[in-house]
This record gives structure tokens, C-alpha cells and sequence, in this order.
């Protein structure tokens, strides 16, 4: 952005992840979503007078997975705290969450801009239950309360300020998103509500401290993100340009305006009364319980990228796309594994390749691709064996993506579409090619490639593209020299 | 029957002698004839209470058997049950019917308890006279103009009337056992997290404890062996092995240490007082006990600790009542803010609004460090004088109020005097520690005197033993206002 030649941007990103455990984090009651409204509280989720919380321990694990995942300390003896307010949706009248001493501190995540990397710093992670939803529609004028995602477990995750563009929050929140559903801790919905965003943002001018920040909150898509920070950041500059000082407000983004606009300021910030609850016991994570969660971790991103690298010769790029996500990966490992690693380049090549491609179109993600893993491998084996070139082998994938055969093989030969390799077979269809074309022969030989590439051609047409391209070019040039 | 301990109810019943329905229907009766002067009870239900007498008449009619089967028994209005009101004391829940049942209630059950109804206190549990609760002060069963002690003062009225054999109480800072010294009864508070707080209303939740009130320390025991136990949904509740709390009631005194604490006798108790405290203590000694003199330097800061401490959480645990699931809300009001408001100005009487208004400003910001942080510390300070002194001492003794039961109205308007009548108790529950109150003798106007015994973390079975021999060797226990009978 040409701001930044005066304008350093600076943002932090606060996140919450719901995490996918079978029950809320204080109470029994399911987190599915989409019950009927209030159907999934019970006593302790709605507040009936003398309920208390129970630590649902499986939250306390995708809690570990996560401090394990980004490196983190994992705080071997975190407080519950109280954040008190009133609102209807939040029956007890206080969230419990954490304050001072949070599960998780420190850490960070490398993202990619670009051909740049670089490495965020997260503050901390702590854990906390959600609220319930007020519904202003449908109820003449009054407020529906749904209390099934009170005491939703969540994962609040804290960046530091390192962020200093839009496009590198962006990258932020998506790393994010692929590392969550990676170690398998939240499913990463953002329609639903499962992993959404809220952004501080400050501009200064190089050199300068820190500018007045305005949080962006509750933002749920990447796009929105984008043009939220980036309308933000160009607000604030435009106010400072003008004279006015930014004061620090919560603000939501409009998306049909593309806009940011100020919820409540800092004068009607709420003094959380934030204390320790009484009614839970500081949390205590020994260390045997943190081995015993690393015991049952997938391979980490980083550590299969670092893997890739080494192992199939792949470059850091990509090795990097390749493990930007689980399916990602799971796709790229089993098409290896099928394919043998003397593929390896090949499968990456076809992954990031065609089938993305193919995938980007139909807007499908690559764990529902209609070509599998296995079947992608015996594609790509059919072009190193030989049996099909290149270009036919393009003709396979689509009829792979359209269901019509189980594998390449199936469809190779049901189609006829055996690369032909016979020398004399070759030898025959040239021979016809050369005395069909004899005015390009002789342009040939009076010096003109072009000639050349035109007497491929119609070979290559001549077998419908089966012959071997390579066993044509050998033959015509010896053919003509020879001639 | 009226006068009758547990173990003789219990036989009785075994031995076919009454049945359960005859037995509740008698304490029933007494409750309809003396309810309208005491106002010990705030809901009965007499078919539902026969309901459950009926059924651990069948139950016993199975070959079933226990020691609580078919006994009635009346719970403090702060326990949720199932499909009673269970009011707290307070407006903002004159019209809620419990959906569940408090863990306690729960047990009771099992043990084939019969309920005979709900039991008045204060607002909440603030307040140390029964002046605070919404449906009018409990009266003291041996003086009609004085109060019963609070917050538990329907709970000991009702027993000193013997309007109910044995109940349940709770105690945050003296709760079951000044009302119980004011009552002249036994009761005590068990060690923090011996008894599920799980569908007991919190007032202050690091503080809060349920226990029995009965005539006597053997009735307190049989209860408190129903009540105790680790309970999941309680995370406070404490995983150990199942006690009997009667095992040691029958063990001689001899040798038992019995810890003075110089600053719980020195000035602030009254004369009367004083005279039958130490009548009790020459009466230990007389059985084989020793006194020895100890001290407790941070005791004289528990009174303000504590009144940091539990506003502080009692203005977070009362914020559920708003108004929008259940309880009272406001006829009218404009906004979402209006409604909060007037719903829980006109829900809240005024000690309990005082004690949220105290609380929000103790955990405020730029006062948590120097209030509610500083008072922890000063309850660390107050458990370590406990652990030192029980290097010496086996029980601690004192009185349980530093004055008997004192008029309605005589410090209603100055919370601060209030507060001090629980001087000799809140330590108790800043260290988690277990106490019971005993009566020990009559001061002026014929009031009852309570002696606190307290004792060592885990140290109820102790403390009952103590208390059990000394009722072997008197008789105060079985003393019964003039009209009770």
C-alpha cells in the first residue's frame, strides 16, 4: 500500500474458536449446533438458582493441543475468573472465563505473504464459555433468547501486534484456521459461528508510538477482514490527515456499505469486576497429562512441511501449500504413499496443479474431491510408465472428475487412450505424415523449426494424441536428416 | 415423640411403634398451631409431605431400612427442591418453584427422609436476626420479642419450638450456629467442601457451607453422616473416603486439649455470657479435659475480611437474578437497563442490596488490590493462626455469640453492631474450618447461651465426641422454651 511510505499500520488479532467437544464446558448439555432454541440448557447453562460449573476436561485438551501446536507455555496452574456484566444472553450474569493467569502464554504462528515469511506472536490462549444468542427478529417488537451456545467451550486466541497490513491479518487468520482443524480442535464453520475474529487496529507515522487502537469485532470471513481493516486503516488516516484524533471505540463493519462504524466508546467501557471463581478450582496441568496429549497429536504443520522438504525434494513452497491444510496434506500423503515417492514431485505438481484448479472452479474443498487421492496416483503412474502422455493424461483427469471409470486404467482402456510406443507402428504413421506434407518437408529442410513442430503435430493428430511424443520427435528428426 | 432423639424416632418407626405418616403428621399439626406467632416456616405442604411419609412407609414395608427412613425433617428455604418454592427469604424468588434438587435435599431423599416443608431466614442469608427476610421476621421460640439469630433463624426456631425433630441450615459466617446458640440447640458447620453446595443457593461460595441443626451432637452426627460426601457436580466438594461421624461420639475426654483463644475472651462478651461459657469449661475439665490458652493475632481482622470477601462474591452470585428467566420481574419499565433495575430494586430488600453495592465497589476497578486482594491475604493470615494453634490444642472453644438473643429492632438499624454478633464465627469459615454451637446454660431474660466448639480441618468426628459427652453430662440440650410442649 503506498500509505505505508508515511503510515505504519499495526494490528493485533483477538480470536475465539469453538471447540469441538461433545459438551459445553461447564455443564453436561450438548454443543451441536442448530437444536431448537434452548433445547441444549440445562439447569447450569440457563443459571437456576445453586447450580455450579464442572471443567469439562476435554476442553482443557484442545486447549493443550493448541499450546503444544504454536509452542507455547502451557500454564501449569491457571485461575477461572469472572467477568461480570449484565445482559440477557449471559444468564449468570458473568462469563467465566480466564484473566490473569491463562492456560496457554506465549508462542506464535508463521504466515506467508507473498513469497515473505514471517512469524506472529500470540500473547496468550485462554479458555471461556460462550454466551447465548438474543434473537431481535420474528418476536413483535420484544428479545428471543436461545440459550444453546451459553457455555459453548471457547478458545480465545491473543496476537500480539505484529501484524502491519490487512493482507498479513488475513494471512494471520488463516493460518489460524488451517492450524485449529488441523490438530482436530475446532471445526472451523464460520457461518456458524465456530471461528470469528475481532481485530485491533492503529495507524502511526513511522517512528512513532503506538496510535490509538479501534477494535473491528466480530468478524466471520476472510473477505470481510480484508475490506474491514482495510477501510479502518484508511479512516483513521484520513482522521489524523484531518486534524482529529482517533478515539478508542469497538466498532462493527458493515459489509453492504463496506464500512466500519463505532459501537461504543471507551467512556462506556464496562468495569468487568474481574475476580477469581469461587465456585472452581485452579486449574492444575501436571506434566504427565501434557506428554500424554502430545502422545495423541498429528504431525504438526511446520514439521511436515520441514518433512516434505526433505524427504520428496519438494521446495519450501511448496511443501508450504501442501501443508497449508489437513486435507491438504492427508490428500498429498496418500497420493504419494499409492503413487511411490519417485512421484512425489509429480503428485504435488498435479495437486497444486490441476486439481486445484479443477477444485477452485467448482468452489469444493480438496476433502471432497471427486478424484481421490488413489486415483490421482494411478493417474500419474500411467505417465511415468509411458502409457499416456501428458495431454492424454488431462483428458483422464477430467473423465476421472466425471465419474466415468474407477481408475485411469479403467478409463485408458475403455477409452482407447493406450499411448502408442511401437517403433514400427510410429515409424508407419510418419511415413504417411511425411509423404502427405511434402511441402513442409521441404521447408524444412531449407531451415524453417516451425516446419518441424507442424510435421509433430500432424502425427500427433494422426493417432489421436496417443503416440509418444518424445518416440515422434526422435523418429521424424531421424527421418528427415536421414532423408 | 416431640423430645424424642433421631435413634429413639428411628426405632420407634423400626419397631412399628408409629408409622411415618403418623409422625409427620404430628410435627404437621404442631407446625399449623404455632407457625402464625413463630413464622418458622414459610411454605408447608402437608399432602405432598404425607405423600413422602406414605412412601417410606412402603419403603420400610419392603424391609427396607436406616437410620433417617421415614423421619421428617424441614429444609432451610436456601435448598432447592423439587417442586416446593424455594424462595431464599427474598422477593426476587417469592414465585420460584425449584425444577431440581439440591444435593443435600437429594440425599435425604434417598436416605427416605420425609420433608415437611420450607424454612424461613434472611434475605439471601444476610443477616444475623431473620429481620432481613421478605416474609417477616421468625420469632424466638423462648422470647416472642426477640430474634431467633440469622441467617438459619427459622431453622433453629422450628427445632427449639419442636415444630421438626432435626433440619438443615447453612452457615457463611455463623448462619447455623448463632442462631443455634440464640435457639438453644446444637448445629454445626461442617469443614469446607465435607457437604455439596450443588443446588444450595450461593450467597458467598468460598464461604458457604450446609449442616444439620438438631436437639443434640448424636442428632447432628446421624444427619451430617446423610449430608457429607463428594459430589461431581460440586467442584469444591472434596474427594475422601466416607466417614461415620458417630464412630467417636462414646470416647472419653480424658486428655483432650481444649484451645482457648486469648482474643475470643477478652472484652465485647457479655457477663452472662461469660458466667455459663465457663461453667461449661470447668464442666470439661471435670471430665478429663485441659485447657490451654492459645492465640489467634489475625482474628480481630476477620470481621472486615469477611465483609470484603463475601459481598464481593455475593454481588457476582446474585447477578443471575435479573429478571429475564425467573423470579420477579417489574410490571413496567422501559429498556432492557430499566427492567434490571426496577426488577431488582423492587426483587432485593435492603441488606442485601447493601451487601451488592458493597461488593461491586470492593472488586471495582482500582479497589480490587487494596479490598478484596488484601482480604485474601488476610484470610491466609487467619487460616495459619488456626494451623499453629491446633499444634497445641485438639478443640477450640468460645462462645458462639457474644450476647443471647437479643430484641427485634435493637440492631436492625446499625448493620456494624449487627455484623459483630458474628464475631466468634467468621473466622471459622475464612479457614474452611468445621464448627458447632451447644447450649451451655441461660443468661439474662432466661435467653439460652451457646459454647462454639471448633475443630481441626477433617475434625468433626473430634468435635462431636466433645460435644456428645458434655450433652451425656448435662442436660441444656434438653431444655424446651415454656410453651414448646
Amino acid at each position: 500500500m503506498a500509505m505505508t511510505d508515511k503510515w505504519e499500520v499495526v494490528i493485533g488479532l483477538e480470536t475465539h474458536a469453538q471447540l469441538q467437544t461433545q459438551s459445553k464446558i461447564f455443564s453436561g448439555a450438548a454443543t451441536a449446533f442448530g437444536a431448537a432454541p434452548n433445547a441444549q440448557a440445562c439447569a447450569v447453562d440457563i443459571a437456576l438458582p445453586g447450580v455450579l460449573p464442572v471443567l469439562n476436561r476435554k476442553a482443557v485438551v484442545c486447549a493443550i493441543k493448541f499450546g503444544l501446536a504454536v509452542g507455547a507455555q502451557i500454564t501449569p496452574r491457571s485461575i477461572f475468573a469472572r467477568k461480570n456484566y449484565f445482559y440477557p444472553d449471559l444468564p449468570k450474569g458473568y462469563q467465566i472465563s480466564q484473566f490473569e493467569i491463562p492456560v496457554v502464554q506465549g508462542g506464535g504462528l508463521s504466515i506467508r505473504v507473498g513469497d515473505a515469511e514471517k512469524f506472529v506472536n500470540l500473547t496468550r490462549a485462554h479458555l471461556e464459555e460462550d454466551a447465548g444468542k438474543s434473537l431481535h427478529e420474528d418476536f413483535q417488537g420484544k428479545t428471543g433468547i436461545d440459550l444453546n451456545r451459553a457455555g459453548t467451550p471457547l478458545l480465545e486466541i491473543v496476537t500480539e501486534p505484529d501484524m502491519r497490513s490487512a493482507e498479513e491479518a488475513v494471512a494471520y487468520a488463516k493460518a489460524l484456521h488451517a492450524l485449529v482443524q488441523w490438530i482436530g480442535i475446532c471445526d472451523g464453520n464460520m457461518q456458524e459461528g465456530s471461528f470469528r475474529c475481532d481485530a485491533n487496529v492503529s495507524v502511526r507515522r513511522a517512528g512513532e508510538p503506538l496510535g490509538t487502537r479501534r477494535e473491528i469485532k466480530n468478524l466471520n470471513s476472510f473477505r470481510f477482514m480484508q475490506q474491514a481493516i482495510e477501510y479502518e486503516i484508511q479512516w483513521q488516516i484520513n482522521e489524523i490527515e484531518e486534524g482529529r484524533k482517533i478515539q478508542q471505540a469497538t466498532v462493527l463493519f458493515d459489509p453492504d456499505k463496506g464500512e466500519t462504524r463505532a459501537m461504543r466508546s471507551k467512556e462506556d467501557a464496562q468495569d468487568y469486576r474481574y475476580f477469581p471463581d469461587p465456585d472452581l478450582l485452579p486449574l492444575e496441568i501436571k506434566p504427565e497429562w501434557i506428554s500424554d496429549v502430545k502422545a495423541s497429536m498429528p504431525e504438526l504443520p511446520a514439521a511436515m512441511q520441514a518433512r516434505f522438504q526433505a524427504e520428496f525434494g519438494l521446495s519450501a513452497y511448496d511443501a508450504s501449500i501442501l501443508t497449508a491444510s489437513r486435507g491438504m496434506a492427508d490428500y498429498y500423503v496418500v497420493a504419494v504413499s499409492a503413487a511411490g515417492a519417485a512421484n512425489a514431485k509429480a503428485v504435488a505438481n498435479w495437486i497444486m496443479g490441476d486439481l486445484a484448479a479443477r477444485l477452485n472452479k467448482a468452489d469444493m474443498p480438496i476433502d471432497a474431491s471427486p478424484i481421490s487421492a488413489t486415483q490421482l496416483a494411478g493417474l500419474i503412474q500411467r505417465i511415468t510408465d509411458n502409457t499416456i502422455s501428458n495431454n492424454i493424461a488431462k483428458k483422464v483427469f477430467e473423465a476421472l472428475w466425471n465419474g466415468e471409470g474407477v481408475n485411469a486404467d479403467d478409463i485408458i482402456d475403455k477409452q482407447g487412450l493406450k499411448q502408442i510406443t511401437d517403433t514400427g507402428a510410429i515409424e508407419q504413421i510418419i511415413d504417411e505424415v511425411l509423404a502427405a506434407n511434402q511441402k513442409s518437408v521441404e521447408e524444412f529442410r531449407a531451415g524453417k523449426d516451425k516446419a518441424f513442430n507442424a510435421l509433430v503435430g500432424q502425427a500427433m493428430k494422426a493417432t489421436k494424441g496417443k503416440a509418444n511424443p518424445q518416440q515422434v520427435n526422435d523418429l521424424l528428426r531421424k527421418k528427415l536428416t536421414a532423408g | 415423640m416431640i423430645n424424642a432423639s433421631l435413634k429413639q424416632l428411628s426405632a420407634a418407626l423400626g419397631a412399628k411403634q408409629i408409622s411415618a405418616v403418623e409422625l409427620a403428621s404430628l410435627f404437621l399439626d404442631r407446625i399449623e398451631q404455632r407457625n402464625p406467632v413463630l413464622n418458622a416456616f414459610v411454605t408447608v405442604d402437608r399432602a405432598r409431605t404425607l405423600e413422602m411419609a406414605k412412601g417410606a412407609d412402603a419403603r420400610r414395608a419392603k424391609g427396607e431400612s436406616g437410620p433417617l427412613l421415614g423421619i421428617p425433617l424441614a429444609h432451610k428455604d436456601i435448598f432447592c427442591t423439587e417442586g416446593w418454592l424455594t424462595t431464599c427469604g427474598s422477593k426476587m424468588l417469592a414465585n420460584f418453584v425449584s425444577p431440581y434438587d439440591a444435593t443435600v435435599v437429594e440425599k435425604f431423599k434417598q436416605a427416605g427422609v420425609v420433608t415437611l416443608g420450607k424454612l424461613n431466614m434472611d434475605e439471601f442469608a444476610m443477616g444475623s436476626s431473620n429481620e432481613t427476610s421478605h416474609f417477616g421476621p421468625v420469632k424466638n421460640p423462648w422470647d416472642l420479642n426477640r430474634v431467633p439469630g440469622g441467617s438459619s433463624g427459622g431453622s433453629a426456631a422450628s427445632i427449639a419450638a419442636r415444630l421438626a425433630p432435626a433440619v438443615t441450615g447453612t452457615d457463611t459466617g455463623g448462619s447455623i450456629r448463632q442462631p443455634a446458640s440464640l435457639c438453644g440447640l446444637t448445629g454445626l458447620k461442617p469443614t469446607y467442601g465435607v457437604v455439596s453446595r450443588y443446588g444450595m443457593i450461593a450467597f458467598a461460595s468460598s464461604l458457604d457451607q450446609a449442616g444439620p441443626m438438631a436437639k443434640s451432637a448424636e442428632d447432628c452426627a446421624l444427619m451430617l453422616n446423610a449430608m457429607a460426601g463428594f459430589d461431581v457436580r460440586d467442584s469444591t466438594s472434596l474427594q475422601r473416603p466416607t466417614e461415620d461421624y458417630t464412630r467417636d461420639l462414646d470416647l472419653p475426654l480424658k486428655g483432650l486439649r481444649i484451645g482457648l483463644p486469648r482474643e475470643f475472651f477478652g472484652a465485647g462478651m457479655d457477663d452472662d455470657v461469660r458466667a455459663a461459657v465457663d461453667a461449661a469449661l470447668a464442666e470439661y475439665r471435670k471430665l478429663g479435659a485441659v485447657t490451654v490458652e492459645i492465640d489467634l493475632p489475625n482474628s480481630g481482622l476477620s470481621v472486615p475480611a469477611y465483609y470484603v470477601i463475601a459481598p464481593a462474591e455475593a454481588s457476582s452470585n446474585l447477578s443471575r437474578f435479573d429478571g429475564v428467566r425467573y423470579g420477579h420481574r417489574a410490571a413496567d419499565y422501559g429498556d432492557l437497563n430499566d427492567m434490571y433495575s426496577k426488577s431488582r430494586a423492587e426483587g432485593f430488600g435492603a441488606e442485601v442490596k447493601r451487601r451488592i453495592l458493597i461488593g461491586t465497589y470492593v472488586l471495582s476497578h482500582g479497589y480490587y488490590d487494596a479490598y478484596y486482594l488484601q482480604a485474601q491475604k488476610i484470610r491466609r493470615l487467619i487460616a495459619n493462626d488456626f494451623v499453629e494453634a491446633f499444634k497445641v490444642c485438639d478443640v477450640i472453644a468460645s462462645p458462639a455469640s457474644p450476647s443471647v438473643a437479643f430484641r427485634f429492632g435493637e440492631k436492625s438499624a446499625d448493620p456494624v453492631q449487627m455484623y459483630l454478633s458474628d464475631i466468634y464465627t467468621i473466622s471459622t469459615n475464612l479457614a474452611g474450618l468445621p464448627g458447632m454451637s451447644l447450649p451451655c446454660g441461660f443468661g439474662n431474660g432466661g435467653m439460652p447461651v451457646g459454647l462454639q466448639l471448633i475443630g481441626s480441618w477433617f475434625g468433626e468426628a473430634r468435635m462431636l465426641n466433645a460435644a456428645h459427652q458434655y450433652q451425656l453430662a448435662t442436660d441444656w440440650h434438653t431444655r424446651m422454651p415454656p410453651d414448646a410442649g
